[in-house]
């Protein structure tokens, strides 16, 4: 018997289409692998060498606390008191101010973004306060600035905070007034109230971030060039200082935050203990680590909630650096030696700090993605292959804040006049800052 | 008409497990309702300022800003549809 119809194709090159591709480009890859070209090789060892200088100098003294204290901040500050600011009735002067700080506050998901700063633009503030949080929004990034102060320096994280806050607020500033006649009265909608976060005093909370920010500062207490001054003074006693703020942060976690003093007290012991008689820093502080979070995980309620909210973080964003790290040392090496990109292309480019090192710097900012936390391993191989001061400062002020497809999206929230106006803002003023600032330190 | 339930998220990894628990919930508790995840801000905005991933149930937004526990997801469904 034939049939009547051919039989029904089983290929559904949607569902097939990408694992190949993915497959034979990694196939190529490897096919291809350039290991007969000497700087190829050292390029990939750089690679190697920079992640692992982040795993021993970065991981355990600076990202794990910065984690726990990002986690701290979702969990425990009030979003609807900060909402309050940014709502249609509320005074503009505060709305821009509250705008450029809150990011970190209001942007636990970074996918809250766009559709906050779409909000606050059509049933909040209006369109200045609602661009000064979308700039904001991922430019004050807790985590971002206490890496960039630890990798790139102090100058550069101050600089990188400060520009972003004032930043963000002229942006907001101009972007009303250039607009100003088309902002329609905004629908007066009824506001949600997000819920409110269990109520704690404003010193409760200042203490609590006040230990978790001292031992962070502390623990990475760099020793000053010339073994001399204040600044060696604090170098030679930085754990105890460090210890200190432990105890403070354990007798927190007994109060406030319901742990049992019958585990708090010896696991606290044992940290003690170790650092007695190992006397190695690391292991202590790692220790400290696990203790902290073993206490944390068996305690119900805050104590779960906060671990739950830094451990988040931590997964997001680990991967993404770890990767960063990796490009970034292949692409440009370590300080002092060079990776795939001749360090005289760079310098070129980006050194010193003329108009168009910053201009470029700043261009190339707003249009390259950055996953979150990359652009220091960038930036850092960017310096270290010879990038001007003033130009990493305008790629750290544009780059975070932009990118080519979040442009497109914007674009078809505010539509193309505004998008092109919000991008012309960003780097003229990047450019500036970075120019401005490159003079400072040169 | 059954029970309106929206996920506002424009679409990241939350966003869509917070779908996928909403399902769960539903198919747990044999709920029939209309589900429907809204991904473009601007619709989203309609809601006002709302931190994404965020929940509704009926006409009220539950939970907005953090993956609820499904503990809870059962609760405002359940109130719902007594309502």
């Amino acid at each position: 018997m034939a049939y009547d119809t051919a039989p029904t194709t089983r290929i559904d090159w949607r569902e097939l289409a990408r694992p190949i591709l993915i497959l034979t480009a990694v196939f190529l890859l490897f096919f291809f692998l350039p290991l007969e070209s000497v700087r190829f090789r050292s390029a990939v060892l750089e690679a190697l060498a920079l992640a692992r200088w982040y795993a021993r100098e970065h991981v355990l003294l600076c990202l794990v606390p910065a984690f726990f204290i990002a986690g701290g901040i979702s969990c425990f500050i009030s979003q609807g008191a900060v909402m309050k600011y940014l709502g249609a009735r509320a005074k503009k002067a505060l709305a821009y101010s509250v705008a450029s700080v809150s990011g970190s506050i209001l942007a636990v998901c970074s996918c809250t973004i766009l559709p906050l700063f779409a909000g606050i633009w059509k049933s909040g503030a209006g369109l200045g306060p609602a661009t000064a949080f979308l700039y904001a929004g991922p430019a004050i990034n807790i985590l971002a600035i206490i890496l960039t102060a630890r990798v790139l320096g102090a100058g550069l994280g101050l600089a990188r905070a400060v520009g972003a806050v004032l930043f963000s607020i002229v942006i907001g500033l101009l972007m009303h007034a250039v607009f100003r006649s088309e902002e329609e009265t905004r629908a007066e909608v009824q506001q949600h109230q997000p819920e409110m976060k269990p109520e704690r005093s404003l010193g409760q909370n200042v203490l609590y971030f006040a230990a978790m920010i001292g031992i962070l500062v502390f623990a990475t207490w760099g020793q000053p060039d010339e073994p001399v001054g204040l600044w060696q003074t604090i170098w030679s006693v930085k754990w105890i200082v460090t210890g200190f703020f432990a105890v403070v942060l354990g007798i927190m976690l007994m109060l406030w935050f319901e742990v049992r003093p019958g585990r708090l007290v010896p696991a606290a012991g044992a940290v003690a203990l170790a650092a007695v008689l190992i006397r190695e820093p690391l292991i202590t502080f790692s220790l400290g680590i696990i203790a902290l979070s073993w206490l944390l995980t068996v305690t119900p309620g805050r104590a779960q909630e906060w671990f739950l909210s830094s451990w988040g973080y931590a997964r997001q964003i680990l991967p993404l650096l770890f990767a960063g790290v990796l490009v970034a040392g292949l692409l440009l090496g370590q300080p002092g030696s060079e990776g795939l990109i001749p360090a005289r292309w760079v310098g070129s480019l980006v050194g010193g700090n003329s108009l168009a090192a910053n201009l470029f710097a700043s261009v190339v900012g707003t249009f390259m993605y950055f996953a979150t936390l990359t652009e220091v391993p960038i930036l850092e191989g960017l310096l270290g292959a010879g990038m001007g001061q003033g130009p990493a400062l305008a790629l750290l002020l544009a780059g975070p804040a932009l990118s080519l497809p979040n442009m497109l999206v914007i674009r078809s929230i505010m539509g193309t006049k505004k998008t092109l106006v919000f991008v012309g803002l960003v780097i003229v003023m990047s450019t500036l800052a970075g120019l401005f600032y490159g003079l400072l330190s040169g | 008409m059954g029970l309106q339930v929206k996920i506002l998220g424009p679409g990241c990894a939350n966003c869509d497990r917070l779908e996928e628990m909403v399902r769960a919930v539903l198919a747990e508790l044999d709920m029939a309702a209309e589900l429907d995840h809204v991904r473009d801000p601007m619709a989203i905005a309609e809601w006002g300022m709302v931190q994404t991933p965020a929940l509704v149930v009926g006409n009220r937004i539950v939970c907005s800003g953090r993956l609820p526990h499904p503990e809870d997801i059962r609760g405002w469904l359940q109130e719902a549809a007594v309502r």
